[in-house]
């Protein structure tokens, strides 16, 4: 029942704002949200950490053909539904000083899109994983177009085509998977996860099956050389647009692969575990390369973040459990790091109105409370020990080195490409003498400081005491993992 | 049956009332009728019957197409409420003709015997022929209608030689003696050139009428040329009534012979999505897009003769739902918008979200519907095709292919929407005149489109 309210409290939330015109729409969205976080926080509390699909909920859909509406949780799952519920009231209290036109259609949209995720994370049926992978996708889509930057509507329209190109080869396999199954008395067959994870397929059918459910999910992560639509879309779309995109929707690509495409495919995925890894590691060296290469804050996050995103991807591919814990420690992690950093450069360009890193610089001389938590929020990303970062890459550089030795070594460097660029970046932008655009630069106001501390204060948690999080997913990782190696 | 014969009456009624020249009572009347045939439809549920010297068979699958096609109808109609043409005379004609072209549209679902499929193929096209030019005073309205009719006819005619090799293979016309026939061949009759070459005449026609490539070349002109309103009957009832009577046709009386004609379907399929995704991506007329469109769906409707499975029957009834209310929210809004911005064209819709929330959203949904976006019933739609023919493992590369050109229809649905939302309102476009029964028509499609979208057993369980 819990899932079923994290679920549908969003949409109905959305539907409650969409009837409030002007400037309320925001509180009662923050609100909504709010409580979205604290139900998400309850189901945590009453969680018990073992492999079982918690709080599940299945009634029939299309009874006839053995689909249902089954949802649940078990670790993986809540970590990223507590990741989204937790984020997305920092996005919507960041939006605060905006004035969007038509408030309420872009918070409703907000919400609504909140729905979508969460779905994508609880949903436990193939063709319902699909519904909310698709759904999640409209609002993000209407938000970044209409919302967007000058070139938004090219921009925003590859986004969509490019995704929905990848996840119909999610669709057609999932079909072809599901015509596998074996059904129950009642229907032929099941898209249950469960009756795809009894699955046993021949090594040629899993490739290509591999192939299919991958290209969607890179497509979404991205991993190189899908990230194309990428970097454009995250520059040209709202802050909050960008936040979520980066914050929580890329996850859905990462956890699309824990989920329906490591334990359903085991024997394509070891056959294509190498060719993976070899684009990951790509992905890194080629992110990191570009973001030193950009003079645009927005850009340069984004194109750091391919490089983050392919470490957890090399990481979940080595299929051991340490690359698999590491990439969902890493998801909360890069989560918490990106939204942070993309909301400190929003903050930079409403006072300046510019993201150009040589026309910035000497703002720290102004902002204490700004320079410090975007050093932690910097350090987080960069993956300094004690910070969140440090726990996600070690752990996933070690099961890269375990993989394989070579490969250990090049993904490595993405620890010091990640300190040149990031550093780089905040000397030009917080050090120096003073532009003409930061001249009087003021210091962060209540509300920034109320998005940007407890995103500090999960930087350190995450940092000082993975366990909290590492325990919930380890049962769940564990049980993964069984089922691959079986 | 009883439908039949209620719509053969009722069309005679309307064109007495006609004389009246007056639409305020023509429509109400009109709506009323289907209402009354839609229920009565329905008390033939679970009641098998054949008529006529078993010409005609009412089964579950007769009434449940009539059932669709008769609500679609319903759900057009009230767009004729503004005008259909620029100047609304003989009206009569037109709501009685709607009626009359029903009653072949039911007989080419409920036929059983080629006969009756091939009149009721020819009561369904003169109707069409003359509502294409309906617009008597618009060059583009008459070379629609010749156009129309000089292939319309010629098709028939290839396709009445078809049904003819067929009898001259087997002796007979009725589908269930032709299927016994052609088992006696051995092969199902694929060794027998005077029957194949039949069926596959056969299919030609057929594919003409549901304007499958590479038979499509009337479409967009067709189309564009006929009134609108008219223009979303062509593409939502006689497409339905003509995938349904080629299922049935494909079913009941070639199966055994699948293999003789699969490559030709198959064919007919490839050039069809092929032609009409891309076709639909270079128009710059939101009409000429839906006519490629219309042909890119004939392909996906079509997939599903390539298995015989419980659930081909089930996907062809509820992909043709999702195509039709989809269908006629488009056109009607295009109707609309068309007349009164006095261009097609996708900027003929810049800024409807502003000036027209309602219509924007209508259209919105259905060009997600039409794209296949879940949420809405175009997406179960497309999973049911694709469903009923994955059990054809062969066939796999042919889903690799639809879903390609899928996502290219995405981007030619998505080319609406963004000029509805994201282009800015031009100085001369006031809000769309419309009229309150319009709207709430479009409520309800909308909403059919929706909850089908969330609760395809609806729909999908029914056959």
């Amino acid at each position: 029942m819990i899932t079923a309210l994290l679920l549908f409290w969003p949409a109905l939330a959305a539907l409650l704002v969409l009837l409030i015109k002007g400037e309320g729409a925001k509180k009662v969205a923050f609100i909504a949200t709010l409580v979205e976080f604290a139900i998400a926080l309850f189901a945590t509390v009453n969680f018990v950490p073992d492999a079982t699909t918690q709080f599940a909920l299945d009634i029939p859909w299309v009874e006839r053909a053995g689909i249902g509406f089954s949802i649940g949780m078990d670790g993986i799952s809540l970590l990223m539904v507590l990741l989204t519920a937790f984020l997305v009231p920092l996005i919507v209290l960041s939006s605060f000083k905006h004035d969007y036109k038509n408030p309420h259609v872009f918070y409703a949209l907000v919400l609504f899109m909140q729905t979508g995720l969460t779905g994508v994370f609880v949903a436990m049926d193939a063709f319902l994983f699909y519904f909310f992978w698709e759904v999640a996708l409209i609002p993000i889509y209407f938000i970044a177009a209409i919302w967007g930057g000058a070139r938004r509507i090219p921009v925003t329209f590859k986004f969509f085509v490019y995704t929905i190109f990848g996840s119909l080869f999610m669709l057609a396999a999932f079909v072809y998977l599901y015509f596998q199954t074996a059904g129950t008395e009642l229907a032929a067959h099941s898209s249950n996860v469960n009756a795809f994870y009894q699955l046993t397929l021949d090594s040629a059918t899993q490739s290509w099956i591999f192939w299919f459910l991958f290209l969607a999910f890179a497509i979404k992560m991205p991993v190189f050389p899908f990230h194309t639509w990428q970097p454009d879309t995250y520059t040209e779309s709202p802050t909050q647009a960008t936040m979520l995109l980066a914050g929580i929707m890329l996850k859905m690509g990462i956890y699309g692969v824990l989920r329906w495409l490591l334990p359903v495919v085991p024997l394509g995925v070891s056959e294509w575990a190498d060719t993976v890894l070899v684009l990951s590691i790509i992905g890194i060296i080629y992110g990191s390369i570009i973001a030193i290469r950009q003079h645009d804050l927005k850009r340069l996050i984004a194109y750091s973040s391919i490089a983050h995103v392919g470490l957890i991807s090399a990481g979940i591919f080595t299929l051991n459990e340490q690359g698999l814990q590491g990439g969902v420690i890493q998801m909360l992690s890069h989560g918490i790091n990106v939204v942070g950093l993309f909301f400190i450069i929003d903050i930079i360009f409403r006072r300046t109105n510019t993201r150009e890193i040589a026309s910035l610089g000497g703002i720290t001389q102004t902002t204490p409370a700004l320079s410090i938590m975007f050093l932690i929020l910097l350090m987080g990303s960069v993956a300094l020990p004690l910070t969140n970062g440090f726990i996600g890459e070690f752990l996933l550089l070690s099961s890269v080195f375990q993989y394989n030795y070579y490969f250990g070594a090049v993904a490595g460097l993405t620890i010091i490409l990640a300190a040149v660029y990031m550093l780089r970046m905040f000397q030009g932008v917080m050090f120096g003498t003073k532009s003409e655009a930061t001249e009087g630069f003021a210091d962060l106001t209540f509300h920034e400081k109320a998005v940007l501390i407890p995103l500090v204060i999960m930087v350190f948690w995450i940092g000082l005491f993975p366990n909290t999080f590492l325990s919930i997913s380890e049962p769940a990782v564990g049980q993964l993992l069984s089922i691959i190696n079986r | 049956m009883i439908s039949i014969i209620l719509l053969s009456g009722f069309g005679i009624i309307n064109l007495f009332v006609g004389f009246l020249k007056s639409k305020r009572i023509l429509l109400p009347l009109s709506l009323l009728f289907l209402a009354i045939v839609f229920g009565i439809n329905l008390l033939d549920w679970n009641d098998t019957k054949s008529y006529f010297d078993n010409m005609i068979t009412i089964d579950n699958y007769a009434v449940a197409f009539t059932g669709i096609m008769v609500l679609s109808t319903l759900l057009i109609l009230p767009f004729t409420q503004h005008y259909i043409t620029r100047n609304d005379e003989n009206i009569g004609e037109l709501y009685a003709l709607i009626l009359f072209s029903l009653v072949g549209a039911i007989m080419m679902v409920s036929y059983n015997n080629m006969l009756m499929l091939f009149i009721g193929i020819e009561i369904l096209s003169i109707a069409m022929y003359v509502l294409a030019g309906s617009d008597k005073r618009s060059m583009r309205s008459a070379e629609a209608a010749l156009k129309y009719f000089l292939m319309g006819s010629f098709f028939t005619g290839v396709m009445l030689f078809g049904i003819v090799m067929v009898y001259g293979a087997t002796g007979t016309f009725n589908i269930s003696e032709i299927a016994g026939s052609a088992e006696a061949m051995g092969t199902g009759g694929a060794n027998n050139v005077m029957f194949m070459l039949g069926v596959l005449i056969i299919i030609i026609g057929i594919s003409f009428k549901i304007s499958a490539a590479p038979f499509h070349f009337w479409t967009p002109d067709v189309y564009e040329g006929t009134p609108t309103v008219w223009t979303a009957y062509m593409s939502t009832v006689v497409k339905t009534a003509g995938v349904a009577a080629f299922y049935k046709l494909m079913d009941a009386a070639f199966s055994a012979s699948y293999p003789g004609w699969m490559p030709t379907l198959v064919a007919i399929i490839v050039l069809s999505l092929l032609i009409g995704n891309v076709g639909a991506v270079v128009q710059q007329s939101m009409k000429r897009m839906l006519a490629y469109s219309s042909i890119s769906h004939a392909g996906y409707l079509l997939m599903t003769l390539l298995a015989f499975n419980n659930f081909s029957t089930s996907a062809i009834l509820f992909y043709s739902f999702a195509y039709s209310t989809a269908s006629i929210a488009a056109f009607g809004v295009l109707h609309l918008v068309a007349k009164q911005r006095g261009s097609e064209n996708y900027e003929a819709f810049n800024g409807l979200g502003k000036t027209n929330p309602l219509m924007a959203f209508a259209v919105t949904v259905a060009m997600m519907s039409l794209g296949g976006i879940p949420l809405t019933a175009g997406f179960f739609g497309k999973f049911f095709v694709f469903s009923a023919l994955i059990e054809n493992p062969d066939m796999m590369w042919l889903i690799v292919v639809a879903v390609i050109l899928a996502a290219v229809g995405i981007y030619y649905y998505f080319r609406v929407v963004i000029a509805m939302y994201l282009h800015p309102v031009a100085e001369d476009h006031t809000p769309i005149q419309s009229t309150s029964f319009i709207n709430v028509m479009l409520i309800i499609i909308s909403a059919l489109t929706i909850l089908l979208g969330i609760a395809p057993a609806l729909l999908s369980g029914v056959l």
